[in-house]
Parts: C-alpha cells; structure tokens; sequence
C-alpha cells in the first residue's frame, strides 16, 4: 500500500502538488487521471522516492521513504518496476541486454537462466524477434513493451506506469491494456497507472483518481467516476471544452 | 539600490549552492570509488574511450608542441651558443609542464565534453531515473568507472605526450637544424631527475580528476532538452580548462 499524506511539491515557486492525500490500496490496479500539465508523472515519481516533497508524507507498506538513508530508500525501491513514459531503455544497449541488465546486476542467475528469463519475458510481451536490436532502431510501441519486459522481470510487488500507452495505435493501445491485465491477475501486484485513455482505463482499473489543481478531486471506482457529478471530472470524462478545466 | 544589493546577495547564494553541490558530488564519488568501484568491465571500457581513443590527438600535439620547442628553444639558445642545451630545454618544459597540461587539454576537448553529452542525454532521457528505480546506484555505473579510468589514463597518456614531445623537439634540433644528437640526450639526461617526472605524473593525475569531476558533474545535473545538454557541454569544456589553468599554478607552486 502507498499512502501520500498532504504533499506539497511546487518548482519554481509555482506549485505543482498542493496539499495531496491519496492511498493506493495493495494489489490493485489504481489509475490517475487528470488534465495534461497537472502533476500526474510529479506525483508517480514521489512515490518511488525520484522526487522528494517540499512538505507532506509517503509511505510505502507503512514504511516512509522521506529522510531515510540511500540503502534504506533502494531497499524500498526493490519492491517497484517502473515503465517511463518514454520507456527509457539504455539507448547504448542491446533490447536483450536492456531487459537483461536488472537480473545481471541484482541477482546471481547463471548466463543460461538469464537469456532464458530475458527471451519468456520479451515472448511474454510478443516481441520475440527484436532481442539484438537498439532501442532507436524499433518503434515506440516496441519500446514500451520492452520496457514493460524489463519492468515485470523481478516480479515487483508495486509497478508504476507512466502514460503506458500514450502516443500508440489502438490496436497496440489494446494490446498493451490487456497485457497489464493479464500480468496483473497473473502476478498479483500493485499497479499505478497515469494515464488520458478515457474510457479504456475504466476497463483495466479497479481504482480511479481524478487529480486537478495540485489535488486528488475524486477517488473511487471506475464505475463512481464514471457516474461522477463533480464538474471538473465530469469535463474531463467527457472531453467537453466548456466547465472548470481550463485550456491553458 | 536595494535591488542591487538583492540581487548580489541572490547570485552569491546561488553559486555558493552550485559550489557546496559539486563539492558534494566529488565527495560522494570519492566515496563511491572507495565502496563500490564498479565492474572492472565498465572501469576497461572507459580506460578504452578515455585514454587509448585520444592516443592520436595526443600523439599529434605532442609532436607538434616539441618541434615548436626545438624551434624556439633553438633561437634563444643560440643566442646565448647553448644550442646543447636544447633537449634538456625540451624535455623539462614538456615534462614538468607542457605534457600534463597540453594532454589535459585534449582530453577535455575530446572525452570531457562527450562524457558530459552522454551524462546529459541519459539524465533527459530518465535512463539515469530507471537506474534509480531498479536500486541501482548510478554513480556506480556511470561516475565512478569514469573517474577511475581518467585517473589511470591521464598519467599514461602524459607519459606518451613528453616521450613523443621530446623526439619532435630532436626532429626539428637535431635533423632540422643540426644541433648534436649525443648533446641533445645526454644533457637531458643530465638535467632530468625523478622530482620533475613525478610532479609531472602528480599533476596529470590531478588533471584526470578535474576531467571526470566536472564533466560528470555538468552532465549528472544538466537542464531541460537539448539545449540543456548543449550548455551543459559547453560549460563543462569551459570550467574544465579554466580549472586546469588554474589548478596547475597552485600545483606548480606547491611542487616547486
């Protein structure tokens, strides 16, 4: 479970988180919506410690992960995957070597177990094919996928996914929506996922908050925020130009 | 007035953040190369980008450097009819001074500013945030292998610069313009001792370190985009020599 107890996160004097409370309950999907510019990627990266608050609390199965030491915050960090928005695989490595590299360094598996390991994970995400390839020579939903491969490879107990899908077909959109399911009933694990699929989220999620204003405006199920009266998530469900959210 | 004031009292904390900050990441790597040094793989490939790759920009200005010596040296020396002297000239302006530095020089131009850039685009790119969320350390992966490797490198890639230094220097002063062989090697070495190459292996040593510090630094905490890595380069190349200059007087006048 994450808890995140009145966090306040500005830069530059402009703040970015105001005062946010929010739980992520264990072994759920949870998905974080909100207007583009909002804090969404912000607040995914204070809870895995990338970014610290200016003020507030976070904890991690009751464990805070402000003020602790290097070795205490990477013991807590062994519980996470993350998949970046842009993926961020090592643009001077191998796809193979990308999904390869977590079991190299943090575990003591023999080279056959970790190209056995590397291939059923890449196979898990239907890229079997691209295992010599770099990063820059396959396309950006290759590139999640594999990201999403090396994410999943140390069966974290909480994966983070930042705009999983942002930017891709509907077709990989789907794919890439069912893979999370999959894994998730599969796996168990606690999953946050920021994203602007509307109404696609509704289906994976179990879990949905609406962040607006440096704040959490609503949480609830998929099927609360989707009946939701509140102004601002009722415009942003639906797309309308015309309520609180401002274009900016 | 007081806006003047505001703003001198504004960019002296600023910089006084931005000096306790590097002070700060030369002191964690420092730290880091003690505790956990990395794989002596990434340390090799390093060595191999550091130092082997700028052998031939250091050869070239090497030999060009000692050749401008033999014909300067040649001139005064004459004046004075101690054209003997020549090679003692070459070598200990080359070993204790010209060698270290020079060679520093290049190897900013050439490796600084492309570990800067690598640093940069990795941090944009959050590949250094991904290192981060699997627990790994990225000073481990990215820092410390090129800190060691510029420690070990620039020693050695001095050493190479005076060596090719001083047979440009013979080149021009002896093949050139007809200055004896026997006089030119055994009057430097004569006039060579162990303090000087030592100073000058100290000092390149010290160099290597400035190198890593400062472009590993500018690119660990480079700004937003493209520009952001491009100024971080630039600021990087700029510091880094500046840094040397000045680092070798202090040094010289310590090892003097």
């Amino acid at each position: 479970m994450i808890r995140l107890i009145d966090v306040h996160k500005s830069f530059d004097s402009q703040p970015v988180l105001d005062g946010l409370n929010l739980t992520i309950p264990a072994g759920q999907i949870t998905a974080i919506i909100g207007p583009s510019g909002e804090g969404k990627s912000v607040l995914l990266k204070h809870m895995i410690g990338l970014l610290k608050p200016d003020r507030g609390q976070i904890e991690v199965d009751g464990e805070s992960i402000l003020n602790i030491r290097r070795s205490q915050l990477n013991h807590i960090r062994e519980k996470f995957g993350m998949l970046f928005q842009n993926a961020a695989l090592f643009d001077s490595m191998s796809v193979f070597d990308n999904v390869a590299f977590p079991l190299r360094e943090k575990t003591s598996f023999s080279k056959d177990e970790i190209e056995l390991r590397v291939r059923s994970a890449l196979e898990h995400v239907g890229l079997k094919h691209v295992n010599g390839k770099f990063p820059d020579e396959i396309s950006g939903g290759m590139k999640k996928r594999v990201g999403l491969a090396r994410a999943l490879l140390l069966d974290p107990k909480i994966i983070l996914f930042d705009e999983p899908t942002t930017g891709l077909d509907p077709i990989i959109k789907r794919a890439i929506h069912q893979l999370i399911k999959d894994t998730h009933e599969k796996f168990g694990f606690t999953a946050v996922i920021v994203s602007h699929e509307i109404p696609e989220i509704f289906d994976i999620a179990q879990n949905v908050a609406m962040l607006f204003q440096g704040k959490i405006l609503q949480v609830g199920t998929a099927e609360e925020i989707r009946c939701s009266t509140n102004p601002a998530v009722k415009q942003f469900i639906t797309g309308s130009l015309d309520g609180p959210i401002q274009l900016v | 007035m007081f806006a003047a004031i505001q703003s001198i009292g504004h960019y002296t904390l600023g910089f006084m953040r931005e000096l306790g900050r590097m002070g700060g990441f030369l002191f964690y790597s420092c730290y880091m190369i003690v505790r956990r040094p990395g794989s002596p793989l990434y340390i090799l490939k390093q060595i191999k980008f550091i130092g082997a790759k700028s052998l031939f920009v250091i050869c070239l200005t090497a030999a060009f450097t000692g050749m401008v010596l033999g014909l300067q040296g040649y001139y005064t020396l004459a004046k004075f009819g101690s054209e003997g002297l020549l090679g003692t000239a070459v070598a200990l302006s080359l070993i204790r001074e010209l060698g270290p530095v020079l060679s520093a020089l290049m190897v900013t131009g050439r490796a600084g500013s492309a570990i800067t850039a690598e640093i940069g685009i990795m941090r944009i790119s959050e590949q250094i945030d991904a290192l981060e969320t699997m627990a790994l350390d990225p000073f481990k992966y990215l820092i410390t292998p090129k800190f060691i490797a510029a420690m070990l490198a620039l020693p050695l890639l001095c050493a190479i610069f005076d060596v090719v230094g001083i047979y440009g220097g013979w080149l021009v002063g002896v093949k050139l313009l007809g200055v004896n062989p026997g006089a030119y090697f055994y009057e430097m070495e004569k006039a060579v001792v162990w303090r000087d190459v030592s100073s000058g292996i100290a000092k390149s040593f010290s160099f290597g370190i400035i190198i890593a510090w400062i472009s590993c630094y500018k690119g660990y905490f480079s700004g937003h985009g493209a520009e952001g890595v491009s100024r971080a380069t630039t600021e990087s190349v700029v510091m880094t020599s500046v840094l040397i200059l000045v680092w070798d007087y202090f040094l010289t006048s310590i090892l003097l």
